[in-house]
């Protein structure tokens, strides 16, 4: 069972968060032109990266954040996690 | 049968209490303090069950959890269960264990023809013999099979006993209490970290209460009793015996399963039988030491062979002799230990020493009590059946090739020493990547994974003196890292007497013209032939070899077979073992009970129970429970004989005729706040939402962003940036994390606040033509007219005293509201509509008439938005905004969502207006068709209509705009039913939805 840093929490057990999946897929604007292929990769193309991936984690039993996590998908090393608004250097 | 075996002035056993147990029927005596293993051995009993596959007789191997043979089905206080080592059973007092691998009986067993007649089942037998007829197998072979194997019986009955588990945090876990870990959590504790050490046995003290050491000039079980007594004084460390750490799982959490009770004729009150611990450490000290080696020759499964630090166990702890005419056979130094230790009790040993020369104090000393010593022999092989009678033994040459002339000598057990392997599992587990270490042949963890050490002798250290070194050193450095505080620790004197040099000797060739069965794997009988076979046929991974041949798969999970396997292995293959490589480790290290894995969560506790603020009532007015989702909610009231069908069609009847009254609590609730709260729902909803006006709800579709419908509900604007949204039961907690999600990554702009309120409210649904009437008499203060309160419109009211808020919406589409209070209110709110409604013939009704009356009127529901539908399929485009962008809406541009015969609601009613259609029935053109006959649609919910008293039902078919009218069939092989039907609109009843603006 994965330990996850919540920013808002600090150091809590996975079984207080949900997955929420890739944290770099970014929403197509509202009420923009977008092309189909534009929008698959939206909705379903996703890389399923083998090493470190930065993903959504929500805090479902704790503050209710959305986070992220540097995470590395073999080891499953945590390398940093940041709130929803942070950005990520 | 007295103890003949029990010697004086020797054990750790507690002489003053005797117990009494059965095995296989008899009746036996041992002390406390014995193991079931120990208390046989004292009262003669080699004979302890038969293999798996041959099914030869089988004895003791070993002393603790190492043990492959002694698996007994155990009875205790009425339960029993299956594989229990006898070896780390705890005798009480009436314990009862039999004999599981045999039939009729562990002295005559049936299977044993598999040993005599020679259909020898080599690797891969059942592959290549059971293959065919196919026909064969499930009639002939399976029954066969599962007759002859298995380990015990598991007992149908429910478990009794109770299982606990428990989290913890600590700076240091150290598993194993032997030398190494003493150290260690000593060091530790004294810096002041929080340290849990846990051993599984249930005494402390490892390898250090059988050595013959000395630390600090006490015997080195005297100075592990000090440093226990200790240890357990300081309010910072827990310490615990019978505890096995089974699992090195990820960002170092190990799972610990503590036995509480297994060693107490029954569980005391208020007690678990197990405890699961889930430890997240933040340092791991791995003590967890090693498993003695046997050396293979032949028969060297036969009852009486057994590791030689076990015989000295059973000495040492038990007081116990393991044979009076044993012959030691080894490799190293160990061998010597048993030795002296039989020679100390008067018991003459033979040693054979598969070494040349060999010196060291400890042979030296053996030499002094004038034990006999062969040099240079080894074990040909063990004779005897149901118990080692004598050896052939030999000379062997120096490169191990030639065996000299074969001489027979008479011994009762043969003691066996080839070196030590480390435990190296947790290691393993944790993600370290071990490595070979030559000079003692076995793999030791590498570098580390985690934050984790392995210590002594797990770690391939056999010196005692650099162990403590090293385990004090570790034990402080990692403690002051997390304490800094920093306790010189006196790292005290040792006295050793055996050196750690062995012979890389691992296997005794066969003498020429002799076909000795050698076992590799004791557990699950694989013999040096059978790895060769398998090498034979072509399998090269040792994964592959492990999986045909089953070695080091059967639950001792090959503890004391791996590595003798991969040295046969490397040696046919001529490869170094490292090439040849080793399986990985998996947890657990040692089987832990079901139980204990499920903790309290069994039968009603196996989820969360959710009930609303009425259940009570419902309780005491015979209401018949369904789960819905985690809540229980009414399903029907139940009267008189009533059954599902009677009830429900009469509480459906009455919403239509008079008034009926729901539980809707479990509806999800959220509350809604901001400026930014309308352009929300705007985004969120398919349809318009900036103009709602304030005391106005809207029904609301929501999709996700490929376009399938998540849920629908109404949102109510309570006040100007102010709303109350509802969702349907199943998806509260997801549209909520679905609005959490927009609302702080996606959007974050918006000034919104959401916060679920589904336990704040109580909900009760009033339907029917006399509800407004109700409604009146409720809340006499209020204008519920058509005018004051219309279809879609919102209120606050007082009911006697209780705040309420009001909405008419319908679910039933008759003419209804739903009245909303506190919680705590929620029992009020029913007992005085019950009590107000009386003159409205007012009936409760469950889930089952309220589908009852959502489906006649073709209202969606769970089974339709089932996350496979969109919009059109549910007849509900039109509350798809053409105008403004919202979540989803891009996806429903794809062309399957806009082809022409895109699927569709129906309604389905049965020609013969008679047969009830299975829900998941399939709809075909053609009943008579060949399989597979092309599907058209599904039933997706069906009812017992009672608006016209026929069976009607709602599907999703294929092109269903343009099927109203047609006939088609419903096929259900599941209830292998085949009806006539004819399409019809899902709109079955009020077409016009003229009777909820009534
Ligand atoms: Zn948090």
């Amino acid at each position: 069972m994965l330990y996850i840093n919540c920013p808002h929490c600090g150091m809590r057990s996975q079984n207080e968060f949900s997955y929420g999946g890739d944290a770099s897929v970014k929403r197509p604007e509202l009420n923009k032109e977008v092309s189909d292929q534009e929008w698959d990769n939206f909705v379903y193309n996703r890389k399923s990266l083998r090493g470190k991936h930065l993903e959504l984690w929500q805090h479902i039993s704790g503050c209710r954040q959305w986070i992220k996590v540097e995470r590395d998908t073999t080891t499953h090393e945590i390398f940093r996690t940041f709130k929803a608004d942070e950005e990520v250097a | 049968m007295t103890q003949a075996f029990r010697i004086e002035n020797s054990g750790l056993i507690n002489r003053d209490k005797k117990l009494s147990f059965k095995f296989n029927g008899k009746t036996y005596l041992g002390y406390e303090g014995d193991t079931l293993a120990s208390a046989l051995l004292a009262n003669g009993v080699h004979l302890i069950g038969r293999s798996f596959k041959y099914h030869r007789p089988r004895g003791f191997f070993g002393a603790g959890v190492d043990e492959p043979y002694a698996v007994v089905q155990l009875y205790r206080n009425g339960e029993t269960e299956p594989n229990i080592k006898a070896t780390e059973q705890e005798l009480f007092e009436g314990l009862e264990a039999k004999s599981v691998n045999c039939w009729p009986s562990v002295n005559f067993d049936i299977g044993a023809i598999n040993n005599f007649l020679k259909i020898f089942l080599p690797a891969g037998f059942y592959y290549k013999t059971f293959m065919w007829p196919k026909s064969f197998w499930y009639r002939i072979y399976e029954p066969f099979i599962r007759k002859a194997a298995g380990l015990g019986v598991a007992s149908t009955k429910h478990d009794k006993e109770r299982y606990e588990h428990k989290y913890e945090y600590c700076d240091l876990l150290i598993a194993g209490s032997g030398p190494s870990g003493l150290a260690g959590a000593y060091a530790a504790a004294k810096n002041g970290a929080k340290v849990i050490l846990a051993e599984d046995k249930p005494r402390f003290g490892g390898s250090l209460l059988t050595s013959d050491v000395n630390i600090g000039n006490q015997s080195g079980k005297d100075w592990a009793d000090g440093i226990i007594a200790e240890l357990k004084t300081m309010p910072n460390v827990v310490i615990k015996n019978r505890s096995q750490i089974f699992g090195y799982y990820d960002h170092n959490m190990l799972v610990m399963s503590e036995k509480v009770s297994d060693h107490l004729p029954s569980t005391k009150k208020y007690h678990p039988n197990k405890r699961l611990w889930y430890i997240r450490a933040k340092e791991v000290l791995i003590s967890s030491g090693s498993i003695e080696r046997p050396i293979v020759f032949g028969n060297n499964d036969t009852p009486g062979v057994m590791l030689s630090s076990a015989a000295k166990e059973y000495l040492k702890v038990y007081g116990v002799l393991v044979g009076r005419k044993p012959l030691v056979f080894t490799n190293n130094d160990s061998g010597y230990e048993t030795a002296i230790e039989f020679k100390k009790h008067g018991v003459d040993p033979v040693v054979l020493d598969s070494r040349k020369n060999a010196e060291s104090e400890i042979i030296d000393e053996a030499k002094n009590l004038g034990i006999n010593i062969k040099n240079s022999h080894v074990v040909v092989a063990a004779q005897g059946y149901k118990k080692v009678k004598s050896a052939d033994i030999a000379s062997i040459s120096e490169d191990k090739k030639q065996l000299g002339k074969i001489e027979n000598i008479q011994c009762d057990c043969i003691c066996v020493s080839g070196f030590w392997t480390p435990t190296i599992h947790l290691a393993s587990q944790s993600g370290n990547k071990t490595k070979f270490k030559e000079e003692i042949d076995a793999f030791v963890p590498g570098e580390s994974k985690q934050n984790e050490i392995t210590l002594g002798a797990a770690n391939g250290i056999f010196s005692l003196d650099e162990t403590l070194k090293t385990s004090f050193t570790a034990g402080s450095e990692l403690s002051k890292k997390i304490t800094e505080n920093d306790n010189e620790i006196a790292i005290p004197n040792v006295v050793e007497k055996k050196s750690s040099q062995h012979d890389k000797f691992w296997c005794v060739p066969l003498p020429k013209g002799k076909n000795y069965k050698r076992f590799l794997d004791f557990q699950n009988d694989v013999a040096v032939s059978d790895v060769e076979i398998a090498l034979r046929e072509g399998y090269r991974s040792i994964e592959h070899v492990k999986r045909y041949t089953t070695l080091g798969m059967a639950t001792d999970q090959g503890k004391t077979s791996n590595l003798n396997g991969l040295q046969l292995v490397s040696e046919i293959e001529n490869k170094v073992v490292p090439a040849v490589g080793h399986t990985t480790f998996r947890p657990p290290y040692t089987p832990v009970s079901i139980g204990a894995i499920v903790g309290r969560e069994v039968g009603k506790h196996s989820k969360p129970t959710r009930k609303s603020p009425m259940h009570s009532w419902h309780e005491k007015n015979n209401a018949v429970f369904v789960d819905a989702g985690v809540w229980l909610r009414p399903r029907y009231y139940k009267r008189g004989n009533e059954n599902l069908f009677d009830a429900s069609k009469r509480e459906a009847k009455n919403v239509r005729a008079n008034v009926g009254v729901c539980d809707v609590t479990t509806l999800g609730k959220i509350d809604i706040k901001g400026p930014d709260a309308a352009e929300l729902l705007n985004r969120v909803y398919t349809n318009a939402w900036l103009k709602l006006p304030v005391g106005k709800a809207r029904y609301g579709l929501m999709l996700r962003e490929d376009g399938i419908v998540m849920d629908d509900g109404t949102t109510t604007r309570i006040s100007e940036n102010h709303y109350h949204m509802t969702t349907t039961t199943a998806q509260a907690a997801n549209v909520l994390s679905h609005l959490e999600y927009y609302l702080q990554l996606v959007w974050p702009e918006l000034n919104v606040n959401v916060v679920s309120t589904t336990e704040q409210w109580a909900g009760a649904a009033i339907a029917g033509p006399k509800s407004r009437d109700l409604l009146q008499k409720l809340f006499p203060n209020s204008d519920v007219s058509n005018e004051g309160l219309p279809f879609m419109g919102y209120m606050e009211g007082d009911l006697f005293g209780v705040k309420a808020r009001i909405f008419r919406i319908s679910f039933s589409g008759e003419l209804a509201y739903e009245v909303n209070v506190e919680s705590d209110y929620g029992n009020f709110m029913w007992e005085k509509i019950m009590e107000v409604g009386a003159e409205f013939n007012i009936q409760p009704y469950g889930t089952e008439a309220l589908s009852t009356l959502r489906i006649e009127m073709g209202h969606v529901a769970g089974s339709e938005l089932d996350g496979r539908t969109i919009p059109f399929d549910n007849a509900l485009e039109g509350l798809v905004s053409k105008k403004k962008d919202f979540i989803g809406k891009r996806s429903l541009q794809r062309s399957a969502f806009t082809a022409e015969d895109r699927q569709r609601i129906v309604g389905v009613v049965p020609l013969d207006k008679q047969t009830s259609i299975p829900e998941g029935s399939h709809l075909v053109k053609d009943d008579k068709a060949p399989l597979p006959n092309p599907k058209l649609g599904h039933i997706s919910a069906s009812c017992w209509s009672v608006e016209y008293d026929n069976p009607f039902s709602l599907a999703i078919l294929k092109d269903g705009k343009n099927m109203i009218g047609q006939k088609l069939f419903a096929m259900s092989p599941v209830k292998n039913k085949v009806i006539p039907v004819e399409i019809v609109s899902s709109h079955y009843v009020d077409p016009k939805g003229e009777r909820v603006r009534s």
